[in-house]
């Protein structure tokens, strides 16, 4: 059946649900939440520390067929995830394993092989790179991984789509009784916006920690009621690969042009004014845009009311000078917004179910009003692809894209408009994460596109002298420059299915058909 | 033309392709891309038609391609076929090549 976004989802997939029908259909719905079942206590207790993180897991009940989750605060440089994977599988010998993750990527490469060997069957994520994106896109996984955005996992969590037997929380500090934080200790991480959720929903809560501290240990990001065991290691996880190079300021004078062109968008619209909303995200391009933001607003002098979502140090910077009240923080990109996480009292942890759920009654996207986001394709229906490569391999990750395209009151892509030999604005995207009625301006090198959607944007352009074009002429530009791609050839196998946030069927990925001349 | 010894041109930087030439009985094109789903038979395609142009009839091509545009493509294998027939300095056919 073809959903709103013209994709053909197969019937089988369909059971008991819907395939996209517009990114506002199931607001004013009614939601039975579900509950953890837990193990009470009682009885005095000075300590939850665990001898070994095997024990910690028998003394939770990990059993044959369970789903386990954590977070990937430590991005690159988490070992918590690969440290239970492994105690799970190698350990105690478990099977039909369910990973449940916020992301995965290099950090647990260890899952690919557990995928290969039938042990892991199942993978819930909202981001895959590397080996496990490459295992999963080649059919070595036995069912279809599910991608889900960072608003849409909390949802399946709190509809008890996913029910989590046990979360491995990994914690840069921790009391004895589970009180923890991804500050105060030896390798920080800042936000732990993504345990947060997992800690009320999870079956089982297991703090895994390097840094023990004197109870209580608070504010705690995960509280201890949540919490059954602690566990000390060597290492949660190496901060220093928490920043990739793409955290870094561009000085590509490709990307700062782009970044200007965003800026200018903003800042014609009636909603740049003071007390605005604004979430960017960490490519070249989208992190250079708070430079020139920053010009406009002190031109202006208006301030921002908060930032929201990841958080780079260029956002951190504007606080300093006084330019942004809050920052509301999912996760913390680099080390310089780890540090200032710690130390400025309105830069606040945000949990995922706050930022994006469409599972509650208003998460904070829907107080947004701009939010710029990257794309590895476009669409001339404004559709956007940040999951699969030109190659069709999963290799990315929707993360807060589709809800906080969702729940803005605009939604800037910028994205030179090819990438090497590829059009990144082309007939129809490869898998569809952000659906086009959500996006409302595509920014390249070569020009701006509105979606007609949005008339009162085209007009705002018009009225400040900025000139714009039509997303066809953009796709034009981009063919006449590489040529026209040939679409991929796929087999029939669904090897992932793209849940929009609101639970409908979005897209699905299947198993490239191996290149032949 | 003929290919008289192995030669090579270009880089594997992105947006560029490396071939090299080497001379065989038999002609035989061979062809790994970063963009091979979609381009592979566009990258096969551009580079027969510039060995037909050239009269190349025998030989292995093979072609490393990181994302080249056509233009790219062709000038690399115009430049490793001179470079294997000594005639790279001196004796490019120009109006060949337009």
């Amino acid at each position: 059946m073809l959903n709103a976004v013209k994709r053909d989802i197969p019937e089988a997939l369909l059971a008991g649900r819907t395939g996209y029908q517009g990114k506002y259909a199931k607001d004013g719905q009614s939601l039975h939440k579900a509950a953890p079942t837990i193990t009470q206590a009682l009885k005095p207790q000075k300590s939850k520390l665990a001898d070994s993180l095997k024990a910690a897991c028998e003394a939770c009940g990990a059993h044959d067929g369970m789903t386990f989750s954590f977070h990937t605060e430590y991005r690159n440089g988490d070992k918590v995830a690969a440290m239970a994977a492994k105690v799970l599988i190698e350990d105690l010998g478990l099977k039909d394993i369910t990973v449940a993750a916020t992301s995965l990527g290099d950090a647990q490469a260890n899952m690919a092989q557990y995928i290969k060997n039938g042990q892991i069957t199942g993978v819930q994520t909202s981001g895959v790179r590397g080996v496990i994106g490459e295992a999963i896109s080649a059919g070595e996984l036995q069912t279809p991984a599910i991608i889900r955005s960072h608003g849409g996992r909390p949802r399946a969590i709190a509809a008890g789509e996913v029910h989590i037997d046990i979360a491995f929380l990994a914690a840069a500090s921790s009391d004895a009784f589970g009180n923890a934080s991804g500050i105060r200790g030896k390798n920080n991480c800042g936000s732990m916006g993504f345990a947060i959720d997992d800690a009320h929903y999870a079956d089982h809560v297991i703090v895994v920690t390097d840094t023990l501290v004197d109870f209580p240990n608070v504010p705690a990001a995960i509280n201890g009621v949540d919490v059954d065991a602690v566990c000390v290691v060597d290492q949660v996880g190496d901060p220093s690969k928490i920043a990739t190079k793409e955290a870094r300021m561009t000085q590509d004078p490709r990307e700062l042009m782009m970044a200007q062109a965003v800026a200018k968008v903003i800042a014609a619209s009636p909603d740049f004014k003071d007390g605005f909303s604004f979430q960017t995200g960490v490519g070249g391009p989208s992190l250079a845009v708070n430079r020139y933001l920053e010009q406009y607003m002190t031109q202006r002098q208006i301030k921002m009311s908060f930032a929201l979502g990841g958080t780079s140090k260029a956002i951190c910077d504007l606080q300093d000078k006084g330019l942004v009240n809050y920052i509301l923080d999912t996760q913390d990109f680099d080390q310089g917004a780890v540090a200032h996480f710690a130390t400025h009292p309105n830069h606040l942890e945000c949990s995922l179910d706050q930022y994006a759920s469409p599972a509650n009654k208003g998460a904070f996207v829907n107080n947004l009003d701009f939010v710029v986001l990257s794309a590895l394709e476009v669409d001339v229906d404004f559709n956007v692809n940040v999951v699969t490569g030109s190659d069709g391999v999963l290799r990315g990750a929707p993360g807060g894209h589709p809800d906080t395209a969702a729940g803005s009151k605009c939604c800037i892509i910028v994205t030179p408009l090819t990438r090497g030999r590829m059009p990144t604005v082309c007939d129809a995207v490869v898998t569809v994460t952000t659906p086009g009625d959500s996006v409302d301006v595509v920014v390249t090198d070569y020009g701006i596109a509105v979606n007609p959607q949005r008339q009162d944007i085209i007009a705002q352009l018009d009225a400040a002298n900025i000139a714009h074009t039509t997303i066809e002429a953009l796709r034009d530009k981009a063919y006449a420059l590489v040529g026209t791609p040939a679409p991929l050839e796929w087999q029939k196998r669904v090897v992932a299915v793209v849940e929009g946030r609101d639970g409908s069927i979005v897209d699905v990925v299947r198993q490239v058909k191996p290149f032949a001349f | 033309m003929q290919i008289k010894h192995e030669a090579i041109a270009g880089t594997l930087e992105s947006s560029d392709a490396q071939v090299t030439v080497r001379p065989a009985p038999e002609l035989s094109l061979h062809i790994s891309s970063s963009v091979l789903n979609q381009y592979g038979r566009q990258i096969k395609a551009v580079a027969e038609q510039t060995l037909k142009r050239l009269a190349v009839e025998r030989g292995t091509i093979e072609i490393v391609d990181k994302g080249a545009l056509d233009c790219t493509l062709k000038a690399r294998i115009e430049a490793a076929i001179y470079r294997s027939a000594d005639q790279s300095a001196a004796g490019i056919a120009w109006e060949v090549l337009a």
